[in-house]
């Protein structure tokens, strides 16, 4: 804390600001003033140097020049800017500045500039981090610098600087120290600060945070068994559905290419959640992650429902959760797979085609052995919603439609189903996402609250 | 540039693995089903060969090949075996 006067007179000043050296004589006239500047220290002369702004972001000085004064070791007044009576008022002294204009308003204080933003963040809450810090080199090539640590998928990643990171701890009202969830496969716990380190590597902006921290919840649960996902040679991945209104403010999208590359927050938010898979449970593949072949959406795989166009109530609602309140559902998926049908004006017709592309999953004849998810486009949700289907008539048809004679039946038991509404208005192209073996032996979807 | 450490900073840079025994003599093996079907194939042959040089077995599986081990098994395991050979058999 810098040596204020217990009683007198403060003034902040940079010589930049036209208004401080135009008051440069006023200062004079003030018995006793204690001057600060920002920016020169020879300016006024006996002024004193506040070049890395101490004495500023202590009074939290916005405008210069600044005048405060105390008494009896407290703040009793302060006024900005060059207005001749609230000086005379603020010093106790009359007739300041004769020959100076009435008023002239004051400059943005360096506190503000936005070239110091970032070290000044660092400077008043870089305590608040626990995370080890490395520095690179000057001679390192950033990019290169974090791929070569191991930190990265194999693309780039956002280099975690102190102030990104605790931008993006801005997304959270929940404490950095905050442990979300234990991190398969090591079984690491992990805080809220190394979520939101790698929320950064992954490109997220702070507002997606509270959505990864909730999939990272989900994620790492007994029910979803990221670590079975994560070892076995099939080649799934977590993949992550949001609902709610938090899918809309951040700009989550759920329309056309909904499962495609182009919207920040699909591209992100389920990077991150793979990035916190590697880096803190370090799951790598040729490590735990053992897969055959695996999938692109392994880099992350995170789309919104279509709520608003859905005939349907949101899968959230389905799932559990109270309408309004914004979640994730966190599944185990392969690529998505187109299913063409523009033929098909009936209900039960359609359901029969979306039936055929869901019996593809794994193996035709391991009927349901694997979880499955259905995206079904608008196009064809419209056919289901003319004839007042609900999502569990839809769901009871592809049941009737996949039951095979046992004859055909290698192995198989009846398996999860979920379906969801996303997509483009135009095109009769649903989805079908593969997921992995269901229930105890594999991996279960699992729904958590978006906890902002 | 200073950036923060995105990884577990608890775990070690590299963990060295026991030294393996010379010998099975007076070592109990325990043979670790990972419940993946036909393992049982395999290690009952091991479990035969093992008989017929004197050595002693015991036998132990997983409840699901799909999930980790769980903790109390493996300190079960790690409590009464030298040596453990696990079938990862499909």
């Amino acid at each position: 804390m810098p040596d204020f006067p217990r009683d007198g007179v403060v003034a902040v000043v940079k010589r930049d600001c036209p208004t401080c050296r135009l008051v440069e004589p006023v200062l004079a006239q003030v018995p006793g003033i204690t001057v600060y500047s920002q920016d020169d220290p020879t300016f006024p002369p006996g002024a004193r140097d506040d070049t890395g702004l101490e004495a500023s972001l202590a009074l939290d000085v916005e405008t210069v020049p600044t005048l405060v004064r105390f008494a009896g070791g407290a703040e009793v007044a302060r006024t900005a800017g060059w207005l001749r009576p609230a000086w005379e008022e603020l010093t106790g002294v009359d007739g300041l500045g004769a020959g100076l204009p009435e008023h002239r308003p004051g400059c943005g204080s360096r506190t503000s500039d936005p070239e110091l933003a970032e070290e000044l963040l660092v400077r008043a809450r870089g305590h608040t981090l626990a995370s080890r810090t490395l520095e690179l080199t000057a001679l390192e090539d950033e990019a290169e610098a974090l791929y070569d640590r191991g930190w990265s998928d194999g693309l780039p990643v956002v280099a975690p600087t102190r102030a990104r990171v605790l931008r993006m701890l801005d997304g959270t009202t929940r404490g950095p120290g905050e442990v979300v969830a234990v991190v398969p496969p090591n079984l690491v716990p992990v805080t809220v600060e190394k979520v939101a380190i790698n929320a950064v590597l992954a490109g997220c902006r702070p507002e997606y945070l509270p959505v990864v921290l909730a999939a990272v919840e989900a994620a790492c649960t007994d029910e979803f068994n990221a670590h079975g996902l994560l070892a076995t040679t099939w080649g799934a991945g977590p993949a992550i559905v949001v609902n709610g209104p938090v899918a809309g403010e951040i700009g989550l999208n759920s329309g056309g290419n909904a499962l495609g590359q182009g919207a920040r927050a699909n591209s992100t938010i389920g990077r991150a959640l793979q990035l916190v898979i590697r880096n803190v449970g370090g799951g790598r593949p040729g490590g735990v992650d053992r897969a055959t072949l695996g999938h692109p959406g392994k880099v992350g795989f995170c789309f919104g429902e279509d709520e608003a166009g859905s005939p349907w109530e949101p899968l959230s609602v389905s799932r559990g959760m109270a309408a309004g309140v914004s979640a994730v559902t966190v599944f185990a998926a392969e690529g998505p797979r187109g299913i063409a049908d523009q033929i098909s004006r009936t209900p039960g017709s359609l359901a029969r085609s979306l039936a055929a592309g869901l019996r593809s999953v794994a193996h035709p004849k391991l009927p349901m052995g694997f979880d499955a998810t259905l995206v079904v486009c608008p196009e064809h949700a419209r056919v289901f919603a003319d004839a007042g289907w609900s999502r569990a008539d839809l769901a009871a048809a592809l049941a009737e439609a996949l039951t095979l004679d046992p004859a055909e039946i290698v192995r198989g038991a009846p398996g999860g189903l979920m379906i969801v509404h996303a997509g483009g208005g135009a095109g009769m192209f649903s989805a079908v996402i593969g997921g992995w073996v269901g229930g105890t032996a594999g991996s279960t979807p699992v729904t958590r609250e978006v906890v902002r | 540039m200073i950036v923060l450490d995105p990884t577990d900073e608890s775990a070690s840079a590299q963990r060295e693995p026991i030294a393996r025994p010379v010998s099975l003599d007076g070592v109990r093996v325990g043979l670790l089903d990972i419940s993946k079907p036909r393992g049982d194939v395999f290690l009952d042959r091991l479990e035969a060969l093992l008989g017929e040089r004197g050595v002693a077995v015991r036998r132990y599986a997983k409840p699901t090949f799909a999930k980790p081990l769980p903790p109390d098994l493996r300190r079960e395991i790690a409590a009464e075996c030298e040596v453990v050979i696990e079938a990862l058999a499909d």
